[in-house]
């Protein structure tokens, strides 16, 4: 009966990555391989202030002194980071002051992948969403930056931000996730090419939600871009950030920081639906995403949540986190997780409470299937001054086959008496009942898997924007099933 | 002949249930399946539907002409075979709209025909509801979970509307409901009747037949129909109880 049922979901569980084509764009190299000749590279190819340079160097010189983590359920290759190249730009003939000068190629690309970087198409539409685009190293293109900037809100990339606000990237840069934290955020630090910047300034609303959509295309590079976003006193934005990346054999790497600034009563709702190319069925290929995401809630009232849907990369390694260091301060972790081939994926999240009354809720729904492993890995902590905290974690599993594997690692450390920290774990498989049940009623079993799954994840799902929610319910079916795209 | 079932045998892990069962169904006609519990009912009911679990050893069931055992269990719920469940399962995180719309649009899809629109599915459900009396929120919760038996047996009923089926098996749809729902449902089934369609109802208490007029029924004591008749048989089990039956077959 098992066997039966398991039959069915190795052969639904077979899909292809729809992401996978390369862009023949004229690109900008850095010479391979990583010293801190790489590293002054990078920062004068950008133009960038003595302060940065030395924020970089700083880095570089901290990081060759680490060692990689090892992991207890992730089963790594060693990096090379002497064959990489970390630094990839496409060329451009001069400066672009409108969309017409962007490449027509980095257009196609980016219109092949769902995103439209044209504001007219956008605004016939709903609400709209405002895009900072990231091709290998470099944002192309930032849309609706003059709408947002009549709000006082800055959104642009990292890279111009660093030339038009030095002052508030020197301020806030580094202040959440130092380059000392760990192994791949010193390396970030080092050599971060792009990313977005978004500045919301007090009292202000967002009108739009804000996205970066990062695509790797060049062979052999490192993506490592960089988000930092501000919100001050009473500001909120809801922020999302999308990616894929070609089918390659070979792995490649991405290693990001992003870093959450929230002041008393402001609110930042950071959503990342992640399809990196995840390798092919045998494991060959894929991504490395070794990401380092953490928020602060620095003032009181204020709240952080993130919500991610992980479905691509060969190797996840990452725990959006969030500091509550306001008192009433909020924390929330929404993930789904999914598994499938010989994907490794090891997520989940740490709250950090240190204000009184602060209170975080952990939601992660784990998908396995094929021989793919999905580890869940969270800490909360109450420190002693928190008092009258509250944590609520729910860590899920659902197992599609008997070849994949599933575990939970929560750690919790509570310092002081007033606080309650509640914990719930449980591991599922889809029934063969459930199955007949969906076939029985003429649903496919491929249909009825993406169905039952969607369902499981529902409590996530249902936290994301509504222009993600629908893709990242698609993603989800079809990360699992053969038949679509 | 709708359906015509020829000396069905069946197993499940090398243990034969079903031992050479036989029955023809006509369009327009409704069969009672009576029998003590674990006689095979619910085993019939799930390889008429396709359940993989079970292995046809020999025999054959020919549904409008057509050999079963050719078709998937999506294809013969899409060719007009519906089963209502004696346990129906839950599906967490999975309204009863949303799973009704992916089924219906299937079907369609199945037929050559597109899907319904948005606003016509919610109208077809509305009118469906009334049917079996639902009036509350249900179709807005998770299949199943958390359901009542009642409101478990009512949402089979219900889907079984939805989907219009030609052959509805319904096993043990009376067991666990209380008189006023055993009422609604059996008014819903009735409703649903047509000439063009038969229903295979399987119980194991003669009540439902008091509601759901059976032109025949047959009794199922270990995996074989033993006897056949009209409704008044259900009248004799009921007065004889089922150890008559286990008599009269040693
Ligand atoms: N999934 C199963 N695995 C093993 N045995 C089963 C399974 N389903 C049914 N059986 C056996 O088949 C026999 C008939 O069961 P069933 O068809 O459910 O009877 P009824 O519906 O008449 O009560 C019983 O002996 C039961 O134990
Ligand atoms: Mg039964």
């Amino acid at each position: 009966m098992e066997s039966e049922a398991n039959k069915i979901l190795d052969e639904v569980t077979q899909g292809d990555y729809k992401y996978g084509f390369v862009t023949d764009i004229d690109t900008e190299f850095a010479p391979i391989g990583l010293s801190e000749d790489t590293v002054r590279y990078i920062s004068l190819k950008k133009n960038e202030p003595e302060f940065l340079l030395e924020f970089r160097l700083k880095a570089y010189r901290h990081w060759l002194t680490m060692t990689r983590p090892k992991w207890a359920h992730l089963d790594i290759e060693p990096i090379d980071f002497q064959k990489i190249i970390f630094y990839a730009a496409p060329k451009k003939k001069k400066e672009l002051t409108s969309l017409d000068e962007v490449d027509p190629e980095l257009l196609a690309t980016f219109n092949k992948l769902g995103i439209s970087l044209d504001e007219q198409k956008k605004l016939a539409g709903v609400a709209g969403v405002a895009v900072d685009a990231v091709i290998d190293s470099v944002s192309v293109k930032t849309t609706f930056s003059e709408t947002l900037s009549k709000h006082g809100i800055i959104f642009c990339s990292f890279s111009e931000a660093v030339q038009n606000h030095p002052e508030l990237v020197r301020q806030y840069m580094g202040s959440v996730v130092p380059y000392t934290d760990n192994y791949f955020a010193a390396l970030n630090s080092a050599v971060f090419s792009d990313g977005s910047f978004c500045f919301i300034p007090k009292g202000v609303r967002c009108p739009m939600e804000l996205s970066t959509y990062f695509r790797i295309n060049a062979a052999n590079t490192g993506q490592f871009e960089r988000t930092l976003i501000v919100a001050e006193e009473g500001a909120y934005v809801s922020y999302m950030e999308g990616c894929t990346a070609p089918q390659r054999d070979e792995n490649q790497l991405h290693a990001a920081i992003v870093e959450i600034v929230a002041m008393k009563d402001a609110e930042v709702k950071y959503s990342t639906v992640q399809n990196w190319y995840p390798g092919d069925k045998n494991g060959l290929g894929g991504i490395y995403n070794f990401v380092t995401k953490r928020g602060i809630c620095k003032g009181s009232n204020s709240k952080i949540s993130w919500t991610q849907v992980e479905t691509g990369s060969a190797i996840t390694w990452k725990y959006p986190s969030c500091i509550l260091l306001g008192d009433n301060s909020v924390g929330e972790f929404y993930s789904v997780a999914v598994t499938n081939n010989h994907q490794q994926a090891d997520t989940g999240t740490k709250m950090m409470h240190l204000g009184k009354n602060t209170r975080s809720t952990i939601i992660s729904k784990g998908i396995s299937a094929g021989k793919s492993n999905n580890s869940y890995r969270g800490l909360v902590r109450i420190s002693k001054n928190a008092l009258n905290s509250r944590n609520y974690s729910q860590c899920d599993s659902l197992l599609l086959g008997a070849g994949c594997g599933a575990h939970t690692y929560p750690y919790i450390q509570v310092d002081n008496k007033s606080s309650i920290v509640e914990h719930e774990a449980t591991t599922s498989k889809i029934s063969e009942d459930q199955l007949f049940y969906c076939q029985q009623r003429g649903i496919s079993a491929e249909s009825a898997i993406g169905l039952i799954v969607n369902g499981y994840a529902r409590e996530v799902l249902k936290q994301l924007p509504m222009e993600f929610a629908v893709e990242a319910q698609k993603l989800l079916s079809i990360s699992l099933e053969g038949s679509v795209g | 002949m709708l359906l015509s079932i020829r000396n069905l045998h069946a197993s499940i892990h090398g243990k034969e249930i079903l031992k050479g069962v036989s029955l023809d169904v006509n369009k327009g006609e409704v069969h009672a399946i009576m029998g003590p519990n674990g006689t095979g009912k619910s085993t019939l009911a799930s390889v008429i539907a396709g359940r993989e679990v079970f292995d046809v050893t020999s025999g054959e069931i020919l549904y409008q002409g057509r050999d079963l055992g050719k078709l998937s269990i999506e294809d013969r719920a899409r060719e007009g075979i519906f089963l209502g469940f004696q346990y129906p399962v839950e599906i967490p995180g999975v309204s009863i709209t949303n799973f009704m719309r992916t089924a219906v649009n299937e079907v369609r899809k199945y037929k050559g025909l597109d899907p319904l629109p948005g606003g016509e599915f919610l109208r077809l459900m509305e009118e469906k509801k009334k049917l079996v009396e639902i009036t509350s929120n249900l179709t807005n919760r998770s299949v199943n979970e958390g359901f009542s038996g009642g409101e478990k047996k009512k949402n089979e009923i219900f889907q079984m509307a939805m989907l219009e089926p030609t052959l509805a098996i319904l096993d043990e749809t009376d067991s666990g409901l209380d008189i006023d729902a055993l009422r609604i449902v059996a008014n819903g089934v009735n409703k649903l009747r047509r000439p063009d369609n038969a229903f295979l109802v399987i119980t194991h208490y003669q009540r439902l037949l008091d509601y759901i007029v059976p032109d025949f029924v047959h009794v199922l004591f270990e995996g074989k129909i033993v006897k056949s008749g009209g409704k008044e048989l259900a009248f004799e089990l009921e007065e004889k109880g089922y150890d008559w039956i286990k008599k009269e077959q040693v």
